[in-house]
């Protein structure tokens, strides 16, 4: 199932983590290829962030290993960079001190180019205080993409946003992805964001990947159309069964058609 | 904006003088007119003129610099060894375990019940006062330090530790200015201490400094120079709390 398009860029084997004597993840198996975009779905709690999590290296696990270019990760990920849900800027650095939080040595030129990529330059000596929801977290993508990172995880960073702001952001972090080829994983809970932004759906439910989807739809995508919204209906579909098993019958299991 | 407009408006920096000042005013008035004793309250006239009289012989401004002195003394120790001990605390596990008990037990003695012991101690110079003033300002900038920095937002510190800060510049970048806010309550609770620390040391034993001045005032029925001490007291107090304000205008601008 796993995609052939990309030389290897993170593998994950066996990985397990337990909270509490609760399996969070049950033996993940999984081969991130270098400059793909995943995304990974599922219910709240069936550990998809605890996922993100350890690939950042901000957590364990208890089992398994985690091998980037072929080599176990130890610590925090260097490579990579974490966007959060709650932005997580600092409310006494104004926007340019948020955005070189890290760097070393030279920042001006980096963190002034990294604010207008995602348009904000006028911002910068704002405090973040003074932003919108949306500001805010284009602030929180410019801090990741100042380190030019191998990796950049996503964890729900869109949640808390209207649905409009989402849109942008999504559009936003499409281009910014399609310009410089990050490996790129987003943990969301909304579906439709997953079909119209990666090249791979992963569904976790049990502590398992219960669905590995590829999306094979032509970028830029479009949402009216019928074979992005059978995508959404199918993963959508797949999550209810998994639901509960009484309501087995009560969904067609559709047969899937393949457009391209 | 309405917050805005009002800010700026000049009128709204003297009605917080508006009652003080027509107390003031009441006071005198009733005192010229003989309701009140000279012998209950003098006059804010004759305190002014006590005042003037006590600073031409130079005794009011000996007795300021003494007090000032102790104060700011006290304050510095007993501050930066709350500081420290808080950040120490607050930062490392094994610092915690080993003090922080201790320091809360200690915390719970009234300080001033300590006074009749430091006497017998230091004797009634200086250092039993700075001793006093340093032990009252402790506990709250101990205190204050030592939550602030527990309660800083744990996602920040993570977020730190993601973007590749560790060590000196997590701390200074994000613990540090976390803290800030509930460091600064702790100086500015702690001013507070001092000043009243530092009435009680000096009115129970001292020779100079304000205090001793109203004590001795006591002894020749001097009200005018007892009501100047307290006087002065609120002003000093009323002092430090503007620089307190200042400095916590300057330092947590974001979060106005």
């Amino acid at each position: 199932m796993e995609s052939q398009r990309f030389e290897a860029h993170i593998s994950l084997r066996n990985v397990k983590k337990t909270y509490n004597n609760r399996p969070v993840l049950d033996g993940i198996n999984l081969t991130i290829g270098r400059g793909e975009f995943i995304a990974v779905v599922g219910k709240s709690g069936c550990g998809k962030s605890t996922l993100l999590r350890i690939l950042a290296g901000l957590e364990t696990s208890d089992e398994g290993s985690i091998l980037i270019n072929g080599n176990p990760l130890k610590g925090i990920n260097q490579d990579a960079r974490i966007m959060f849900q709650d932005g997580r800027l600092l409310p006494w650095k104004k926007v340019i001190d948020n955005v070189r939080i890290g760097l070393k040595g030279e920042w001006e030129q980096e963190s002034f180019r990294a604010l207008e990529n995602v348009d904000l330059m006028d911002r910068a000596d704002e405090w973040p205080g003074k932003l919108s929801g949306g500001q805010k977290q284009r602030v929180a993508l410019a801090r990741a993409l100042v380190h030019k990172p191998e990796v950049l995880l996503f964890d729900e960073p869109l949640g808390a946003l209207d649905a409009l702001t989402r849109l942008e952001m999504q559009k936003l972090i499409e281009n910014i992805w399609k310009e410089h080829k990050y490996t790129s994983v987003l943990v969301t809970h909304d579906v439709e964001e997953a079909v119209a932004i990666s090249d791979r759906v992963i569904l976790i439910e049990n502590g398992r990947i219960a669905l590995n989807q590829e999306i094979s739809l032509p970028r830029p995508r479009l949402r009216t159309h019928p074979a992005f919204t059978e995508y959404v209906e199918d993963i959508l579909n797949r999550i209810l069964y998994l639901k509960s098993e009484k309501d087995m019958h009560l969904i067609v299991n559709k047969k899937k058609k393949r457009v391209f | 904006m309405m917050v805005n407009r009002s800010k700026n408006r000049p009128i709204d920096l003297l009605i917080p003088w508006a009652i003080p000042f027509l107390l003031l005013i009441c006071w005198q008035l009733f005192a010229s007119l003989g309701a009140i004793p000279q012998r209950i309250l003098p006059a804010p006239l004759d305190v002014f003129r006590a005042a003037a009289e006590l600073s031409k012989t130079g005794e009011l401004s000996d007795h300021i610099s003494i007090s000032l002195g102790r104060a700011v003394t006290g304050f510095l120790i007993g501050g930066s060894i709350g500081f420290i001990l808080g950040l120490f605390n607050g930062v490392s596990k094994i610092s915690e375990l080993l003090f922080d008990t201790s320091i809360q037990m200690l915390r719970t003695i009234p300080h001033l019940a300590l006074i009749p012991l430091v006497i017998l101690w230091f004797g009634i110079d200086e250092t039993s006062k700075i001793f006093i003033v340093a032990l009252g300002v402790l506990f709250p900038v101990y205190i204050n330090t030592y939550h602030g920095i527990k309660s800083v937002d744990k996602g920040l510190i993570e977020m730190g530790k993601a973007y590749g800060l560790k060590g000196f510049s997590l701390f200074r970048t994000i613990i540090f200015p976390g803290a800030l806010s509930s460091i600064l309550v702790g100086f500015r609770f702690s001013l507070g201490v001092m000043w009243m620390t530092l009435i009680v040391a000096e009115t129970i034993s001292a020779h100079s400094g304000i205090g001793y001045m109203a004590m001795n005032a006591r002894e020749f029925m001097q009200m005018d120079v007892i009501v100047l001490a307290i006087v002065l007291y609120a002003l000093f107090g009323k002092l430090s709390d503007v620089i307190a304000r200042l400095i916590e205008g300057k330092w947590l601008q974001w979060n106005s």
